[in-house]
Order: structure tokens, then C-alpha cells, then sequence
């Protein structure tokens, strides 16, 4: 009887989930500031900030969902660690999640679920990465030989195990970015896609342009000031350049697609270098967020997930968001004109490119997304407004929830609604809406 | 940091070689802990009168001994010399002499307190001779005191007593470990209106007997500078005395800042004080977060060093920025604001070199001396309601912006005063913390130094 009065009182249709606001660290090259941090580290600082923030000292918060995309094992439980590590209270629960590059975006996605589902009142998701603190692994081979000396009984059997060590066996596995299924680095599969939509050098160095310049301005007027907490000496994102020019951008020379038959055009200046960085998110139901006076910047409205058959050669890489997109548009019956910002995020200056180039193809669209024609063009005054990972740099977990809240204070400063997309290893990606409160 | 001197000097032989040498023998002083009794021995009220008598009844009440004369060879952790009848200079002989005998049975971190009137609330002369010949010889008194005792005044305004509350909040901040490296200081004392006695009463009544472990319950606290130094120790007092505090400072202090808010259970806000939107973003978030605003303590301060004969714009006017002008733009913001309390509290950072001028330091005495004057003239327009707004003059204190002076330079300067020491941040902040609380709605337009009775400046 108990448990049907508390069925019929549960809500018929889903809450909705608000973004509080958020916190990042900048973002530091590889081996520079935070050569030293670790994942924990970072995430912890990140935290402490946000909570810092909004007051949350010792608050039992929903739960805190974040993960990394290189990840030591000793960090098998990396959030709840940081949440241990943090000021939240000890009682907090947290889980680790992974999806490449898409990771932070998906813990949005994930914890705002569970607050419209209403099993959750309020959440904390991110993420954060180290390129300089990366995991090396011993080689396979070195591994075999110790787990077997580990399960050795005697003096011989453990002597004939060592005598099948070979030098070989002795240097270490470091961590790449390469696809394991095709061997190919992310920057030469995009070079593939690059060329494939005959995207230019000229049009790549205008886009790392417009990031580079974005961003410089959107510190200039303090927009960070309540989105970034300074970490290990460091005030603002280290690869921002923003006495960077089209002009100096054109001289650097290609580094990836120098084995293709057409010219290289992908460089380090269009492309985001390794970066070490974590950024989390405050979310919440409406209700929480007036019990505690907190500001409400953003609803989240919907998300989506793709995934591309790259292996086979068939798809781009980074191309999962460009099928994304329409399913989560038809599902919301918008269209691209529906939207007044959109981040997309740049892992290389040809991944936008491309997927916007995918959009306005009638005939790929048609063949590809099975649409009936072109999905649309957006208006490139209202793409990465406030700079995105070229400029910024791209700790591939830490990126989605450093999209979330600067777009969610964006839409709450301008109003209208926004789109979000986010490529990711394994041929996958991420999409998703948010929308202003008025 | 730290001054390794005093600790040295405490030590048995390295106390006696001092002391054959005619070194400076700083003490280790008094500081506050929660908790601590008003006085472990008696406390000595000096002085004939009626208000004499109502402030010996008061501190009666406090679980105290109460001695009206000097017992041969007992100990007294206070002298109050209560001299607010003094009609001529004659008048202060009896009292005076009686403290002189009192002086010497004071315990280590002793306390003595004159209570008077004041010389401008008078107009026949022997009566004012009398009242300002009170000061000089307490500030004299206080150069006398050894073993980290102190001397510091009251003096009533207009109709104020003995026993008003802020007369007694006041007392009991000068006799607590609160004001440790307040040494030869006056603060003045109005009565208060009719309404917020009452008002006071109320709230002292609802908070408990007495004064209240946390004094600052309840009440919405903004402090700039927070991240470091002085205004890290302000934010930490004030949320140990009750307050919620909003850390204020630069988003490159960020990461300082977020540690000193997490420590103290407040929120960070990162803003540049000089923008000139910077009081309505406060006023933004603590009206959007808290609903009030009770306490602003303007402690961001910067220093640009240089002779006025190398000075550059740069320097001059980047110190007036933050020290001053900021202070101006945003007290008008929150002064027009409804955000900010009816009884709302203001408290500014001067310095001692705002008031006797430093070496290379034109730029900054000018931006702190421009404190007190905005001090006193935002006093007189508050005057007659429940705001209030004081200014503390820090002396030397130790802190990394002291730290930084040469080693010779900086010992000279820690023994310049009558405590031989420098003080420390949390002497500032139990200064601020006091001027917030309720204990001081009765103190307006004020500035308190904080300097051990620095030579500097005095």
C-alpha cells in the first residue's frame, strides 16, 4: 500500500535540471605548470574552487560524477577520491565515468538525468586529464614475468621465469593517442577527414584565429572571473595567444596528413596541443537551487550520443556529433535557426570545419544521415563565441564541462538557446541542448 | 615571519643577558582564546563617583572580584580608572596616584583602562584641562607597563555613561586578549538612541547572558583582500565570531582565496575592486545569495614604494586606486543600496603611515590618511543612526609584506614601540571584529591603531 501512495506521488513528468554555475583551473600545456599535478590533484583544486563559490563546504551533495581519459590504476576510484580530498562532506557519493573526449559532457548528461528523474536534487560533473602526468606502463612482456614470479613457489621456477625476460621486454608502454583498431593518430585520421571535405589551411588558421581572439576578449571583460580559479601560479589558459594572426598562424609548418596525396594543411597552430587541466559543474533542480538562494544559468534539455564506423574507413573519426545532431534536432523539433550560440568543440580546427561543411551537404546528408536534404549552415558569429579548446586547450575530460558553463553563462547573460557538440576517440560523440531560464 | 628574538628573550639565560645589557625585553602577549574568563584576579576600579560606583556593580555581575582600593601585594588583572567627574586638573591626583601603586601589582598581560570624558564636549577650560590631561598620562602609563600590559581610554561623548553598553563593550574589549597590541589608545563612545538600546538588549538577550561566544551570528560579512595576510585573518575571526563571509579579491589570488573561504565556510567572489561596477557585483551576489549585507571591512591594499622625487603615475596612481578611491566608489554603491543593512558596518584599513607619514611612502600615507578623513565625514553623516564606520590603523605587522623589509630595518622597527614587538594579523582582525559586533554600535568614525603604542606615529 506504502509503496503504491509513494508511486502515484512520484512526478509523471520529468523535473528539470538546472546549470548552477562552474569551475575550471586553467588549462596548462603539457609539462608546464602543472607538470607535477596529478588527476587528483587537479579535480580536488576544481572542486575546491566550486565550492568555494557557492558555499558548498561540507554539503552532502547528490552525487559527483567525473573521469579522466588517461588514468593511472591506483586512480580507480578518482572522483570519489577527489571528493574526499575536496571540502565537500566525506558522504558525498561519486562515480568515475569514461568516454574519451565526451566525458565531461556525458557526466552532465548522466547527473542531469537523475535530477529530472528526480533521483538526485543536486550534482557536481566534470572531468580533468594529465598529458604530463600520464600512466607508463610496464611492457607486456616485463608484466607476464612478474605476475608469473608472483605465483612462483620455488627458488628454479622463479630462475626460469627471469630467463625468458628479453631486453626488448624492459622499456616501457607510454600512453598515445593513437586508435588502437587502426594504429592511426587522431590528427592523422582527421587529416583524412580534412581533405576528404577539401577544407583549406586558409580556412583551419582563421578558425584557430577566431578562438584565439575570442577567448583574449572574453577574459578581457571578465567573463572567467567567476567560471576559472587560478591553480599552481597559473591565472589564464597557457596556450592562449592573443597577439596570435592569421598571418603568424600561416607560417607554422604542417604536422599532420604529410603522407597524403593532397597537400598538408593541419598544424600545430590549428590543431589543440596535449594539455593538462579539470573542470567541473554544479547542477541542480530548480528546487535546490532556490532552497539555497544559488543562481540558475541555464535548463539542460536534451542530449545525444553517436558513434561511426571508422575502422572500416567509412566515416571520419571525429565525425559521431555531424549524426548526432539531427537525431537530437528532430527529437526537439528545432532547426539550426532555433539556436543563438553553439560550441562545438574544437579538437582540430578541420573538425569543425568538416562537420559543418557535413551539415550544409545536401547530397551527404541525404546518402549519409538519411535525411531529405541539407541539415542547415549556422552563422559563424555564433559559434565559440568565448573561444574554444584551440585557443583554450583540451584536457579531453575537462573539456565538456568547460563548455557547459561558459555556454550556460553565456545564454543566462544573452538569453536564447544553445548548442553543444563534442567529438571523441573511438569514433564517438556527444550532443546537447541548453536553453536560457526566460 | 617570526619574530625569533621574542622567543629568544624569553628564555632563562638569554632573558638575563638581555636584561644586564639593556636589550629590549619584549613579552609574549595575551592574545584571545574562546572561552577565556575577563580576569583570573581582581579587577581594581579607581575613581570616586556615581559612575565609578555603576561600573564597579556592572563588572561585579561579570564573576569577577572587585577591589575599589589597592590591597597590599594582591594581584590585579586590571586597573579602571574611572575618571569621567574629573572637574580639574587637581581632580586626577587621588586616582592617578592610586594607579601608580596598582601598576606594579598587575599580573603579566594586565590591563589598564581610563574612562572619561571629552575635552571637546566641554567649554569651561579647567574642565577640558582636566579631561585632556587624562591622556596624557595614560598614554604615558601605557609607555610605563611592562610584561605585554597595556593602557588604553574611553571617552565618553556627549551623554554616554559608565555603564552604556558600548561603554562596556568597549571596556570588555580592551580588558579581553582581543586587543593584545592595542596599547595607548582612545576610542570614543556615543550614547546610543533610545530604539536600538532596546534593539541591543533583544538581541544580546536572545544570544545568551552576557556577551555572546559569537557575537557575529547571523550576519553577512564582505571583506576585500581576502586571500592572504591581514585579510585572510580578518575573514577567519569573523566566521569564528559567527559571520558569514564573502572572500573578496583578485582572480589572480583565486586559488588563495578559495582555500580562505573553504577554511572559514564562506563563498569566494573574484573581482578587481577598482572596476567600477565592483560594489553592485557585490551587492549582486550577496543579495542574491544572503539578502543583507551587515559588515564591510575594506582591506585590499597595495603599496608602490618610491621617493615622491622618482615617483611615476603609475605608482601614485595605482595606490589611490585601490586604497581610496575604490573604497569611495563602492561605499557609495552600497550605501544606496537597500541590500546593505540599516545597521550596516563599514570598517577601513588606514595605517600608521597614514597618520605620521613614512619615507617612500607618499603615495600610500596619502591614500591611507585619505581613509581617516573618509572615515570621519562618512561618521558625521551616519550620526544619529544605526550605522557605523571606523578605520584601523595597523602599526607593524607581521606579515609578508613586512617580511620583505631588510633584516637590520625590520628589527629596528618591531622594538619602535611599547610592546618590542611587532604585531600579529589576528591583532588586526579581533580590532575589525570587535568594531563589527554590536559591543561597538555606540563607536562611529573612530580610527583605532593597531601598533603596540608605535613611536611611530603616536
Amino acid at each position: 500500500m506504502t509503496d503504491q501512495v509513494q508511486a502515484h506521488n512520484a512526478p509523471s513528468t520529468p523535473r528539470t535540471a538546472v546549470v548552477i554555475g562552474g569551475n575550471r583551473i586553467p588549462f596548462a600545456r603539457t609539462g608546464g605548470a602543472y607538470a607535477y599535478a596529478s588527476n587528483q590533484d587537479m579535480l580536488i583544486a576544481a572542486l575546491d574552487g566550486l565550492i568555494a563559490r557557492f558555499g558548498l563546504q561540507g554539503e552532502r551533495m547528490g552525487e559527483v560524477a567525473a573521469g579522466a581519459v588517461l588514468k593511472h590504476t591506483r586512480d580507480f576510484n578518482l572522483t570519489r577520491e577527489a571528493v574526499l580530498g575536496s571540502a565537500l562532506s566525506p558522504e558525498t557519493p561519486a562515480y568515475d565515468l569514461q568516454q574519451a573526449c565526451a566525458t565531461g559532457l556525458e557526466t552532465v548528461v548522466g547527473l542531469s538525468n537523475k535530477i529530472k528523474l528526480g533521483q538526485i536534487d543536486s550534482g557536481i560533473a566534470g572531468g580533468v586529464d594529465s598529458a604530463s602526468d600520464a600512466p607508463i606502463a610496464v611492457s607486456e612482456g616485463l608484466r607476464r614475468v612478474l605476475l608469473d614470479l608472483g605465483r612462483a613457489k620455488t627458488t628454479q621456477q622463479k630462475i626460469r621465469i627471469l630467463a625468458t625476460l628479453r631486453p626488448r621486454d624492459l622499456s616501457p608502454s607510454v600512453p598515445g593517442t593513437g586508435e588502437p583498431r587502426t594504429g592511426l593518430s587522431m590528427g592523422e585520421h582527421q587529416a583524412i577527414t580534412t581533405a576528404a571535405w577539401k577544407i583549406t589551411r586558409e580556412e583551419q588558421d582563421q578558425l584557430a584565429y577566431q578562438s584565439h581572439h575570442n577567448l583574449a576578449a572574453a577574459y578581457e571583460r571578465g567573463f572567467f572571473e567567476d567560471l576559472v580559479t587560478g591553480y599552481r601560479g597559473l591565472v589564464k589558459d597557457a596556450n592562449l595567444r592573443p597577439d596570435t594572426s592569421v598571418e603568424k598562424l600561416a607560417t607554422l609548418k604542417p604536422v599532420f596528413g604529410k603522407d597524403l596525396e593532397t597537400p598538408a594543411t593541419m598544424t600545430a597552430g590549428n590543431s589543440t596541443p596535449l594539455t593538462d587541466g579539470a573542470a567541473v559543474v554544479l547542477l541542480g533542480s530548480e528546487e535546490y537551487a532556490a532552497a539555497h538562494n544559488l543562481p540558475m544559468l541555464a535548463n539542460i534539455v536534451d542530449a545525444e550520443a553517436a558513434a561511426v564506423d571508422f575502422v572500416s574507413g567509412e566515416e571520419g573519426l571525429l565525425m559521431a556529433p555531424v549524426h548526432a545532431m539531427p537525431r537530437l534536432l528532430a527529437r526537439n523539433g528545432f532547426t539550426f535557426d532555433d539556436f543563438d550560440f553553439f560550441e562545438i568543440h574544437e579538437a582540430f580546427a578541420g573538425t569543425v570545419l568538416a562537420s559543418l561543411a557535413a551539415w550544409e551537404d545536401e547530397d551527404y546528408c541525404k546518402r549519409v544521415l538519411g535525411l531529405d536534404g541539407a541539415l542547415g549552415s549556422i552563422d559563424r558569429s555564433k559559434l565559440n563565441v568565448n573561444g574554444s579548446s584551440l585557443a583554450a586547450g583540451h584536457p579531453f575530460a575537462a573539456t565538456g564541462g568547460r563548455i557547459v558553463a561558459s555556454l550556460a553563462k553565456t545564454l543566462s547573460e544573452k538569453g536564447g538557446r544553445g548548442l553543444i557538440s563534442v567529438c571523441a576517440a573511438g569514433g564517438q560523440g556527444v550532443v546537447a541542448i541548453l536553453e536560457a531560464r526566460n | 615571519m617570526t619574530d625569533r628574538y621574542i622567543d629568544l628573550v624569553n628564555t632563562p639565560l638569554p632573558g638575563k643577558l638581555a636584561k644586564a645589557l639593556g636589550l629590549p625585553r619584549p613579552s609574549v602577549l595575551r592574545r584571545f582564546t574562546p572561552g577565556e574568563p575577563v580576569a583570573t584576579q581582581p579587577i581594581l576600579v579607581t575613581g570616586s563617583g556615581a559612575g565609578a560606583d555603576a561600573l564597579a556593580e556592572v563588572i561585579l555581575g561579570w564573576d569577577v572580584e572587585v577591589r575599589r582600593h589597592v590591597l597590599p601585594g594582591e594581584k590585579l588583572s586590571a586597573a579602571v580608572v574611572v575618571l569621567d567627574a574629573a572637574e580639574s586638573p587637581a581632580d586626577l591626583s587621588a586616582p592617578l596616584l592610586e594607579l601608580g601603586q596598582a601598576v606594579k601589582l598587575l599580573v603579566p598581560g594586565g590591563r589598564v583602562v581610563g574612562i572619561s570624558r571629552s575635552a571637546e564636549d566641554t567649554t569651561d577650560p579647567a574642565r577640558a584641562a582636566a579631561r585632556q590631561g587624562i591622556d596624557g598620562a595614560l598614554r604615558s602609563v601605557a609607555h610605563e607597563l611592562r610584561g605585554g600590559a597595556t593602557a588604553n581610554g574611553i571617552i565618553l561623548r556627549g551623554e554616554a555613561t559608565t555603564t552604556d553598553p558600548s561603554t562596556i563593550g568597549t571596556l570588555r574589549f580592551f580588558l579581553s586578549g582581543k586587543s593584545a597590541y592595542v596599547d595607548g589608545q582612545f576610542i570614543e563612545v556615543l550614547a546610543l538612541p533610545e530604539e536600538s538600546v532596546s534593539e541591543l538588549a533583544a538581541s544580546t538577550a536572545a544570544e545568551g547572558e552576557g556577551i555572546p561566544d559569537r557575537p557575529l551570528a547571523g550576519r553577512t560579512a564582505v571583506v576585500t583582500g581576502a586571500a592572504r595576510g591581514i585579510g585572510a585573518r580578518i575573514a577567519e575571526i569573523l566566521a569564528r565570531d559567527g559571520a558569514h563571509v564573502i572572500a573578496v579579491d583578485v582572480p589572480a589570488a583565486g586559488e588563495q582565496l578559495a582555500q580562505v573561504a573553504n577554511r572559514v565556510g564562506g563563498t569566494a567572489l573574484q573581482l578587481d575592486i577598482t572596476a567600477p561596477d565592483a560594489g553592485t557585483r557585490i551587492l549582486e551576489h550577496v543579495g542574491e545569495r544572503h539578502g543583507t549585507l551587515d559588515i564591510v571591512v575594506h582591506n585590499a591594499g597595495i603599496t608602490r614604494d618610491k621617493l615622491l622625487a622618482n615617483m611615476d603615475a603609475a605608482r601614485w596612481d595605482s595606490v589611490i586606486a585601490v586604497n581610496i578611491s575604490s573604497q569611495l566608489r563602492m561605499n557609495e554603491q552600497f550605501l544606496g543600496s537597500p541590500v546593505f543593512s540599516s545597521s550596516g558596518r563599514i570598517i577601513s584599513l588606514a595605517s600608521t603611515s597614514g597618520i605620521a607619514g613614512n619615507r617612500g611612502q607618499s603615495n600610500y600615507a596619502a591614500s591611507k590618511a585619505g581613509v581617516m578623513g573618509m572615515v570621519r565625514a562618512q561618521a558625521e553623516a551616519f550620526d544619529g543612526g544605526a550605522r557605523t564606520i571606523n578605520a584601523v590603523a595597523p602599526g607593524f605587522i607581521e606579515t609578508d609584506m613586512t617580511a620583505k623589509i631588510p633584516a637590520v630595518r625590520r628589527q629596528v622597527a618591531r622594538r619602535l614601540s611599547s610592546l618590542q614587538q611587532g604585531g600579529l594579523p589576528v591583532d588586526v582582525a579581533e580590532t575589525i571584529a570587535f568594531l563589527a559586533s554590536d559591543a561597538a554600535a555606540g563607536v562611529n568614525g573612530q580610527v583605532v591603531r593597531v601598533c603596540g603604542q608605535n613611536l611611530v606615529g603616536a
